[in-house]
This record gives structure tokens, sequence and C-alpha cells, in this order.
């Protein structure tokens, strides 16, 4: 409870501001896995600029929603969806929309941190230097990786091993560059898929921190299991089963008063 | 509590206890079996072999068909079909092995190719050399030549060197894949700055143990561009050339008065040379492969 309190008193402080236009706008939407319907009709506003947690019993399409909004699963190759789902007002599986842009603009942090087997410099720069249409300058690369690192509270610790290898930080550092990572190429969106259930106690403080500290500049959608994370670091709340939205609400008014009874059940732990 | 110990040993697992260590026995006797072979060839090279082998044996030329001089001929042939075959062997194998490691689905094509690959490996080495005489002889018309055996030897050993470069990319952690895809990289781009540079060595290892092993090999380098006796060193790959092995096959059966020596000393090099490129590769390896960390 201290630590929701802390989290929590720094909200008032942020001004947010509500006329921006919806970060995700997600209208009936389903996704097939073959002949598995993992989505059914969902439709979902998340708004910009506050963080938003989606939770559910496993299985209940959380991830995928997650996956959708970045056309990750396409990866897959069996996958197949109706309806829109648009980010920023724009469709991201539209004729005009090509899924490299997508991908390159609304970054994901996964579960486990995985940052790639280059140099902490190198992991940071790596989507700048595919997408960039002129090689940037050395200073230019300077600042980038600076003020990456710097928004991610990770400069003063990493300043003086920057061409050291990514793969020889501690967990919370890697989870930490791999969010680093997506802001160089700007995206005012961030997906996370419970991006500290591989980290330690210490660790998943830091880390929420940091992701509280990102709203504003960032709307941040994120996946999780850990109901006391979704209550103490997230502004709203969507709770999901069965591929179905069942309720979406405020973070304190669903923990608080949840409105259908299997959003009760869920949250008292009664299953999933 | 009283009464007899359950813990106690009972006469039944005394026999099984005997049995089994006869079962270990008789293992470590038949693996020891192994060591006959083995030592027998490396001994019987080394004894008959080292008095002919002289610094002047492998730096002079032959002469009188391999019965008197050197083999500096065969040593430096069999060098450049290795070399050859290596260049040959690495675009072909590492373009297939990519292509079925990271672009393939699992459809009739892929199966198709997979059980061509496993045949391939399967085919005996004179039936590749027949094919080699075909269609590098003639049909590419390469003549009989160093391309030509060397092309024959890369065919024959493309499904080990794109068996092995495909475990070597698929070594690659999948995480660093989902990675990459989702900094909206293409396939490619995540082959060429993530999966290459972290599984080359492996690659190149694997290639240069396959090849050298086929180095030693006779078969496919007789009928296309190995040849019997030659004094001149090749100038380029379109000429023809001795190499070892076909030259310890002549002395060994072919040439009258060879002195005694000869065919241990040539046999002794060919193994050198295979087991010093070998020795490199596994220090090649080792190398790498304790500078890498994920």
């Amino acid at each position: 409870m201290a630590d929701s309190l802390s989290l929590k008193t720094r909200t008032t402080i942020l001004n947010l501001p509500r006329h921006r236009a919806p970060a995700i706008e997600v209208q009936d939407l389903s996704l097939w896995y073959g002949t598995f319907q993992a989505l059914h009709d969902v439709t979902l506003t998340i708004k910009s600029g506050i963080v938003t947690a989606l939770i559910g019993p496993s299985g209940c399409g959380k991830s995928t929603l997650l996956r959708s909004c970045n056309r990750i699963n396409e990866r897959l190759g069996y996958v197949s969806t109706t309806g829109t789902v648009k980010v920023l007002g724009h469709d991201v599986y539209g004729p005009e929309a090509s899924a490299i842009q997508v991908r390159r603009h609304v970054g994901m942090v996964f579960q486990r941190p995985n940052p790639l087997p280059l140099s902490i410099r190198d992991n940071v720069l790596f989507s700048h230097r595919l997408h960039a249409e002129r090689k940037a300058t050395r200073a230019e690369e300077e600042a980038m990786l600076e003020q990456a690192l710097r928004e991610v509270l990770l400069w003063d610790r990493v300043k003086d091993r920057l061409d050291r290898k990514a793969t020889v930080l501690s967990l919370e550092e890697q989870q930490k560059l791999c969010i680093a990572r997506l802001l160089p190429t700007k995206p005012s969106v961030l997906l996370m898929d419970e991006p500290c259930s591989a980290l330690d106690p210490e660790a998943t403080r830091a880390v929420e921190n940091l992701i509280w500290d990102l709203r504003g500049h960032y709307s941040i959608l994120i996946v999780t299991h850990n109901m006391a994370q979704a209550r103490r670091a997230s502004d709203e709340c969507v709770f999901m089963l069965m591929g179905r939205v069942v309720e979406h609400s405020e973070t304190e008014d669903m923990f608080v008063a949840p409105q259908k009874p299997e959003t009760s059940e869920y949250i008292e732990g009664r299953f999933g | 509590m009283t009464g007899a110990n359950p813990f106690a040993p009972t006469s039944l697992e005394g026999r099984s206890l005997a049995s089994q260590g006869v079962a270990k026995a008789g293992f470590l006797v038949i693996t020891l079996l192994l060591l006959i072979p083995a030592l027998g060839i490396v001994g019987v090279l080394l004894v008959e072999g080292w008095p002919g082998m002289t610094l002047s044996f492998l730096l002079e030329k032959p002469r009188e068909n391999g019965a008197a001089g050197g083999i500096a001929t065969a040593l430096v042939g069999t060098i450049w079909l290795t070399a050859v075959a290596l260049v040959v062997a690495l675009p072909v194998g590492v373009a297939a092995a990519i292509y079925l490691s990271e672009y393939a689905r699992d459809n009739w094509l892929t199966r198709t190719i997979n059980v061509a690959i496993v045949n391939l490996a399967g085919v005996p080495s004179i039936v590749h050399a027949l094919f080699g005489v075909g269609a590098f002889v003639h049909f590419l018309q390469f003549g009989k030549s160093i391309l030509a055996a060397s092309c024959t030897l890369a065919v024959m050993t493309l499904p080990v060197v794109i068996v092995a470069t495909r475990e070597s990319l698929q070594a690659v952690p999948k995480a660093f894949r989902e990675a990459t895809w989702n900094l909206g990289a293409t396939r490619w781009q995540t082959i060429w700055r993530i999966v290459l540079p972290n599984s080359g060595s492996g690659i190149l290892t694997g290639l240069i143990l396959v090849v050298c092993r086929a180095v030693g090999e006779t078969a496919p380098i007789m009928f296309t561009g190995a040849v019997f006796f030659r004094q001149l060193f090749p100038n380029g790959v379109f000429d023809k050339t001795m190499a070892l092995s076909l030259h310890l096959f002549n002395v060994s059966t072919q040439v009258t008065n060879v002195p005694r020596h000869v065919p241990f000393a040539v046999a002794l090099t060919l193994i050198l040379v295979v087991l010093s490129m070998n020795a490199l590769a596994i220090w090649f390896r080792m190398r790498l492969r304790g500078r890498k960390k994920w």
C-alpha cells in the first residue's frame, strides 16, 4: 500500500492534457489463430498520455490484443483479423499502412529483457540506424543516445561503458535498455507485455517507477498478471475475459467498486 | 523400531550389482578396442613413414612417376583443391541454409528440399564423381581441372555444410529475432545485423571441418581434375593438378620400384594436412565461442 501511495501521489503533480486524441482506438476487432477465435469484437479506446493496464486470466486475449497494436502477431503467419486498430488516428491495418513502419513507431517491451548481442550504444541506436533516411552524424547519435538513456534513468549508470555488451547488464538495466531503444524512433505509444515478471522485487519497483515517469510523454499500454502492479502503476484498467473486454474504467474505480460480477470475482482472486 | 533393518542390502541386490559390474567392464573393453585401429594407423604410419618425412620430400617435385623425388606438386594441388572447394561451398551452403532456416515455411517444397538434402548426403562419393564428370567437366565445360574437381567436392559436402550451417543459425536465440522485428527490421536486416555475426564462427568451423574431410577422398577428384603425374604447379583453377589422396593410391598400387617408405610418408602427410586443418577449425571455434556471451 505504501508503494501505491508513493506512486499515486505523483499523479496529481502531472498535468494531463485532456484534449489530446486517443492513443489507440480499437473498433470491432476480432482475431483468429487458424480457426481459434482469440478476440471477439473488441472495442476499446486507450487515452493518450496515461498508463492503461490490461488485466485478466491467462488466455483471455490480453497479450493478443497488445500484439495486434503493432502487428507483431502477423509473424506467426496463420493469424487473421477483422475490424480496425487506430494508433494516433491512423489505421495500422489499413491499405496504406506498412507493418514495418507500424512496428517502428509502436514499440514493444517483452516479458524477458531481450537486448541484442551488441554494445549498449548499438542497442539504443539500432532502430534509428535501420530507418533513418540519412545516416546520423556522430554528434547526433551521441545526443540521441544520451537522451534515450537519460529518459530511462540509465545514463549515469552506463555512460562510462557504452561500448560494453548490453548482455552484461543486470536484468533491470537490460529491461530499461529495451525501453530506451524504442525511444529514438519517437514512438508515442509503448506496449509492454508483462515487463516486470522476470524481475526481482527491487527491479520491479525500479521499472514501475520508470514507467510511471514516462507517462505524459508516452501513452503506455501494459499487460500484467499482477493485480497489485495494475493497481499501483496504472491510471486506467481494462479487464478482459474469454477474448472480450468486460470492463474498462479508472483503476481506482475498478478496484474499489467494480461494475461487473466477473470483474470483482477476478480481482478478489476467486479465479484466474 | 525393532525387526530387520529395511535398509540392509539384499541378496537380489548383490546379484544385480554383480551383473552391472560385468556389463560395465564389457562395455569398457569394447570401447577400448576402438583404440586399436586409431593407434594402429598412426603408429604404423609414424614408424614406417617418419624416415621418409624430410623437408626435401615435402618441397621437391616428384620424379619417375613418384618413385623418386618428393611430393611438392601433390601437396600444393591438395591445398588448391581445398581452398577452391571452400570458396564454392561457402556461398551456396550458407545461402541455402539461410533460406531454409529463416525464410522457408513448413510446406511441401521445404519438405522436399529437406528430403533431397538427406538423400544427397547418402550418395556414394564415386557417384558424385560421375556426376561431376557429366556436370562440370563436360556440360559446364570446365574440362578436367581444379575447378571441376573442387565443384564436385563442394556438391558432395553441401548437405552436411547446409545442416551444420542451419544448426549454427538456429542456435541464435529467437528472442533476438523478436526484438529486431519489433523495431521494424526486415528479415534480411535481422539476418545481416544479428544472426550472421553471431553464427559466423560456427558456420566457418563447420565448413572447414566438412570440406577438409572431403579433400582426403580420392574418387570425386580422380575423374574430374586430379592427374596421375604432373611436375608443374597449378597456375589457376583451369589447370589439372596432382593431389595427395590420388598420389597415395598410385604410389601404393600403380607405380613400380617405389621405395618402401614413400606410400607411408604420403599417407602421413595427408593425415597431417587434414588433422591440422581440423585442429585449426576447432581452435578457431573455441576462441570465438569463449568470447560469445548472451
